[in-house]
């Protein structure tokens, strides 16, 4: 492959792969009324999969070494803290970043 | 239009996310040697961040396609999930539809199962502008760091926690709304377990895969305690 030709092949796969994984459900469903199995994991899959997106956000997190996860958990109480008493997300996620970027620097 | 100002305020925590993470690639596109036009492709085309930055060391050291889509595969194979809620709704989109389908990135999920909608809005236009919304953060800060890189070395370590807050102001939304905890409690469980047992690298998919069955199984309890499910 000529040199110049590689990244745009290399973008090209990468964004077939991932409109691919994006469109499974819609075209598996395509055109038959949704099942009720499907009407059911459409409510019941999004709490359990943002719960698992938050611990995937976190996966890179050093327990075991200084300065043993405190900055993200710190952090993250905030979030929840805030969120559960002021209930304004914008309040929540500016002060929970400017937290975390606050504590992994000192 | 009310739809786009309503967009708007949806969307003002992803701008700030999209924007650096954007810039981020845009930097490390420019260092590898890959010009603003290949930057602006992969935020049109790929629109995936995670998978872009992890693209660029790939593409540097001339990994094969072959591994580059098995790279997607894993990486993005999440995307998978985010679908099966939507099918209905997006379906109902018309020409937004397959734009809709495409652009389901995590922010934009998080977003689009969290979204309460004004009395009165056009909630199919709404959901479209805050896709749409989020792509051209998207799109703009990858191309401002591909272009201005050099000018905007601040240091923005620490910025991505944006998304992590982002998507925990979700799951705390969604732990008021709904009566029954277990899904949250077998998500938790699930993550933790594979987490350990397989390390960060890996526990992803298992984690989802095992959410799915479990919730397969607790479907009689999670719709007994929820009840409005059907609506």
């Amino acid at each position: 492959m000529t040199e110049a030709l590689y990244p745009v092949a290399a973008i090209a796969i990468i964004a077939l792969v991932t409109w691919a994984l994006r469109a499974f459900p819609f075209l598996l469903f395509q055109n038959r009324p949704l099942p009720a199995t499907m009407k059911y994991l459409g409510k019941a899959l999004p709490p359990a999969i943002m719960t698992v997106l938050v611990v995937y956000c976190l996966r890179s997190t050093d327990f075991a070494q200084y300065p043993f996860g405190l900055p993200e958990l710190v952090s993250c109480a905030l979030v929840v803290i805030l969120q559960l008493t002021r209930k304004n997300m914008y309040v929540s996620i500016i002060a929970g970043t400017l937290c975390y970027m606050i504590l992994i620097r000192v | 239009m009310r739809e786009i100002r309503f967009a708007l305020k949806k969307t003002i925590p992803i701008f700030f996310t999209y924007l650096f993470l954007g810039i981020a690639f845009g930097i490390l596109m420019n260092s590898a040697g890959y010009g603003v036009l290949l930057s602006v492709c992969s935020a049109l085309f790929i629109y995936a961040g995670s998978m872009q930055l992890a693209m660029v060391p790939m593409m540097a050291s001339g990994a094969s396609l072959l591994t580059l889509a098995l790279m997607a595969f894993f990486i993005n194979a999440r995307h998978i999930f985010y679908g099966i809620g939507f099918v209905d709704k997006f379906r109902r989109m018309g020409w937004r539809y397959p734009y809709m389908v495409m652009a389901l990135t995590d922010e934009t999920y998080s977003i689009l199962c969290s979204v309460e909608y004004d009395p009165g809005l056009d909630e199919d236009q709404a959901a479209f502008f805050i896709a749409l919304l989020n792509q051209l953060y998207w799109v703009f800060g990858c191309f401002l760091g591909a272009c201005a890189g050099k000018f905007l070395q601040f240091d923005m370590r620490g910025i991505d926690f944006s998304a992590t807050a982002l998507f925990l102001v979700v799951v705390v939304n969604q732990w008021r709304q709904y009566r029954s905890k277990l899904p949250f409690l077998t998500a938790g469980t699930c993550a933790l377990g594979f987490y350990l047992l397989l390390g960060k690298d890996y526990f992803l998919i298992p984690t989802l895969l095992s959410c799915l069955a479990a919730l397969l199984l607790l479907r009689r309890p999670i719709e007994q305690k929820e009840g409005s499910l059907h609506d």
